[in-house]
């Protein structure tokens, strides 16, 4: 009776991590939404607990990750949360690996095959995750050793191999009745897999790697489900994998390339050769200066922000804030066309803008401000490249061919801000900055807003 | 096992239904947000930390205690943070 209770309260809680989910499907309800799931995970803690007892160190455990968890949480700069979520992605993996880990090694854990599979599964998917989680933060953390893709002699050879040997092991463990060495040696290997499937993807390539190591945590969790044979672990972590699954798509989509030429592929840069050569696209450039960009806008009427990682590199979001706000003042309209890849994960341009307080109602997604892009008078690019290069749609042996753009070359007046004619991550020039309707402003991002600013109050 | 099956497959439809419905200005609150749920391997770990049965299942679900504590923990809280600044202000 007692644990029929228990199970049924477990079951309002995966209602609970339901609803949190379905509330984050807009602004308003999300922080409810939050607030909702943190309550259907603290309802499970809770009772698990009474199920388990409290013991003195099951509480040191708590607060230890908790202390660690509030820091990391509150101390972390907006333009780094990917690598904070590969982390935590990171530590959840690792946690299901320790949790199967220790359910094989309890006397009383039944090894049938369906559990032994089970915790197999949560082991390899959990060591992939914590691994490859890791190397995710080395790269977007931008440590020395990760700066370049890490090419690994006949990797895509090595790694089958290592799939090969894990299919084989988990094949050998849900039939042995021993489990223990098994388990170690797909923990081990699927360590090495971890490593070796993410060290050779490039940095563009990032917030497709962390939508799916997302999707292997939550799936590490259900099959710790299993395990354990806990529904409200199969359920919430289903929802979690489905999740990282379909924005992995979405992401997959924005950069028109299948999951399977990110993961195995890396970004063909030989490809760049054959386009033509940037001295010969760059032969017309305009260059413009702040006082110009500000008599342009002057005159226009409806203006629209396309901004990159660059902008955030140049912390440029509360400057650029601010020249929408004195431009608005003028009766001008503002808004943001956002690329879906533009930031290093999926919508990590909204939570920068968001944190510069620029309603999200005046951001607009590709799709949506595209189609009216020829009554646009001034398109401002900042710090964004390969987003808005029309070679994508213009070149089908473009490495970015069929890529979708935000078609800024539609607008009356473009202005590109940017340090140089340097290429963005495919690598390949971008006629744009040579169209008629170009201006290029060379400077850096922050500087160049703050100077328009100020060219702009002054005439006034 | 097959009703858990059934249970893996149907939420995973639920997940899907439900994340198609969230609007890209808070894909990356989502995935912190969903980050955070995955850490629900907590529970697993409470029990492995509680066994009484194995001193060393015990210790390594302590160690799971505290990794998965520290994605539930920090994971929801940031994902606080970031939905805090996408109210809208005055």
């Amino acid at each position: 009776m007692y644990d029929a209770l228990i199970n049924l309260a477990y079951v309002v809680s995966a209602i609970l991590f339901i609803f949190g989910l379905k509330f984050m499907s807009h602004p308003r309800t999300a922080v409810k939404g939050n607030l909702v799931s943190a309550g259907a995970m603290l309802l499970a803690v809770l009772l698990t607990l009474l199920v388990t007892g409290i013991g003195a160190y099951i509480i040191a455990g708590l607060v230890i990750g908790s202390i660690i968890g509030v820091v990391l949480a509150v101390k972390i700069q907006m333009t780094e949360m990917p690598q904070l979520v590969a982390l935590f992605n990171g530590f959840g993996g690792a946690a299901t690996v320790f949790v199967a880990g220790a359910e094989l090694l309890r006397p009383n854990t039944a090894t049938t095959p369906d559990v032994l599979l089970a915790a197999a599964l949560s082991g390899m998917i959990g060591a992939v995750t914590f691994w490859g989680s890791l190397v995710a933060y080395g790269k977007l953390q931008e440590l020395p050793m990760f700066k370049k893709p890490i090419e690994i002699p006949s990797g895509h050879l090595i790694n089958a191999i290592m799939v090969m040997v894990l299919l084989l092991l988990i094949i050998f463990m849900t039939g042995a009745g021993y489990s223990v060495l098994p388990y170690l040696l797909i923990v081990i290997i699927a360590s090495v897999l971890g490593v070796t499937l993410v060290a050779p993807i490039g940095g563009a390539d990032m917030p497709v790697v962390i939508a799916l190591l997302n999707s292997y945590s939550g799936l590490a969790a259900a099959a710790t489900g299993f395990v354990i044979e806990n529904n409200v672990l199969i359920i919430s972590g289903s929802l979690v994998g489905a999740s990282g699954i379909v924005l992995t798509q979405i992401m997959c989509k924005a950069m028109n390339r299948s999951l399977l030429n990110v993961v195995f592929g890396g970004l063909q840069s030989a490809a760049a050769s054959t386009g033509p050569a940037a001295d010969e696209v760059y032969a017309n450039v305009r260059s413009t200066s702040a006082d110009d960009v500000a008599m342009i806008l002057d005159a226009a009427q409806r203006v629209v922000i396309v901004p990159g990682y660059g902008l955030a590199v140049a912390q440029a979001q509360h400057a650029v804030r601010d020249l929408a706000t004195l431009l608005e003042e003028q009766g001008i309209e503002v808004e943001y066309a956002i690329h879906p890849v533009a930031g290093r994960m999926p919508g990590h341009m909204n939570v920068l803008l968001a944190e510069a307080d620029i309603p999200y109602d005046k951001l607009r997604e590709m799709d949506d401000i595209n189609p009216t892009m020829s009554q646009v008078d001034v398109a401002i690019v900042l710090g964004a490249n390969d987003v808005v290069n029309p070679v994508a749609s213009t070149d089908p042996h473009s490495p970015i061919a069929g890529m979708p753009i935000i078609h800024v070359d539609k607008a009356r007046t473009v202005i590109v801000i940017k340090r140089s004619l340097s290429p963005g991550f495919a690598g390949i020039p971008n006629p744009l900055f040579a169209a008629d309707n170009a201006l290029m402003l060379f400077a850096d991002g922050k500087k160049a807003i703050l100077d328009i600013v100020t060219a702009i109050k002054e005439n006034a | 096992m097959v009703a858990s099956l059934t249970i893996f497959i149907l939420a995973i439809f639920i997940g899907f239904e439900l994340i198609t419905k969230v609007p890209p200005t808070l894909h990356t609150p989502l995935m912190s947000g969903s980050n955070a749920i995955s850490g629900i391997s907590i529970v697993g770990a409470l029990i492995a930390a509680s066994a009484g049965d194995s001193w060393l299942a015990a210790f390594i679900g302590l160690i799971a205690v505290i990794l998965a504590t520290i994605n539930v923990v920090g994971g929801y809280l940031v994902t606080h943070r970031m939905l805090e600044m996408f109210k809208p202000k005055r």
